[in-house]
């Protein structure tokens, strides 16, 4: 079970192959990752604050509480912080467990808890503005289905 | 009692510091938010919304009604944008 937030970049192939070798015991293995989205073609970069000691705290809390859910074999949250390009990778999680069915339903509770109790929040740059990202209720709702 | 408390994203923006110290007697955290806000207008126009500010103490989050009894640090901030 980890833990990573950091500024700088990550290898997702790299990662991914290293977390499959290390999920011992596991029939299956999700990964995901989120970019940085170009909604409008005019994006030219993106900022993502966070809460140093919180972040990491409310990461812990939600992995550990999806591998007793899930009883996975192992989990896996990288989370960037910092300027982002456009197309950058901004985070990605892992999951394995014995059968695909816990592995995918684990890897959706991170990304669903991941939105809106990890404290992170982005900012938008164009070319003439910058604005913070709202939080949609839709990423608040998604939490009832757990 | 002495407070630690930060300010994120917007919030921080408005009220122009990532973190100060707070020498207060507020019982709640609504009672800290009222303090701040008598203070000078740029807390009050961060605060003036609460729908849009959440709390976290000791970097749990928590709401507004919480007492601030042997808490050490608050943290301010808009809903989260993770992922």
């Amino acid at each position: 079970m980890a833990v990573r937030v950091q500024a700088q970049a990550f290898d997702y192939g790299a990662e991914c192959a290293a977390f499959a070798a290390g999920a011992r015991g596991a029939g299956a293995v999700v990964t995901f990752a989120g970019l940085v989205r170009d909604n409008a073609g005019a994006l030219t970069g993106m900022e993502i604050e966070h809460y140093p000691g919180m972040t990491e705290r409310a990461l812990a809390a939600i992995e550990s509480e999806a591998v007793t859910r899930w009883s996975l074999e192992a989990a896996l949250i990288i989370h960037r912080h910092g300027p982002l390009a456009p197309g950058d990778m901004i985070m990605m999680v892992a999951t394995a467990a014995r059968h695909r069915a816990e592995a995918f339903a684990a890897a959706e509770f991170l990304m669903d808890y991941l939105k809106s109790r990890a404290p992170f929040w982005k900012k938008e740059f164009t070319a003439d503005r910058a604005d913070w990202v709202a939080a949609r209720d839709e990423d608040e709702d998604a939490l009832k289905r757990w | 009692m002495t407070l630690t408390v930060l300010y994120f994203a917007w919030l921080r923006e408005r009220i122009g510091l990532p973190r100060e110290t707070v020498e207060t007697s507020a019982a709640t955290v609504a009672g800290l938010v009222a303090e701040l806000s008598a203070r000078e207008d740029r807390y009050a126009l961060a605060f003036s919304d609460l729908k849009a500010v959440r709390v976290a103490l000791d970097q749990d989050l928590s709401d507004f009604d919480a007492p601030l009894d042997g808490v050490r640090e608050v943290a301010f901030f808009p809903p989260m944008t993770g992922g």
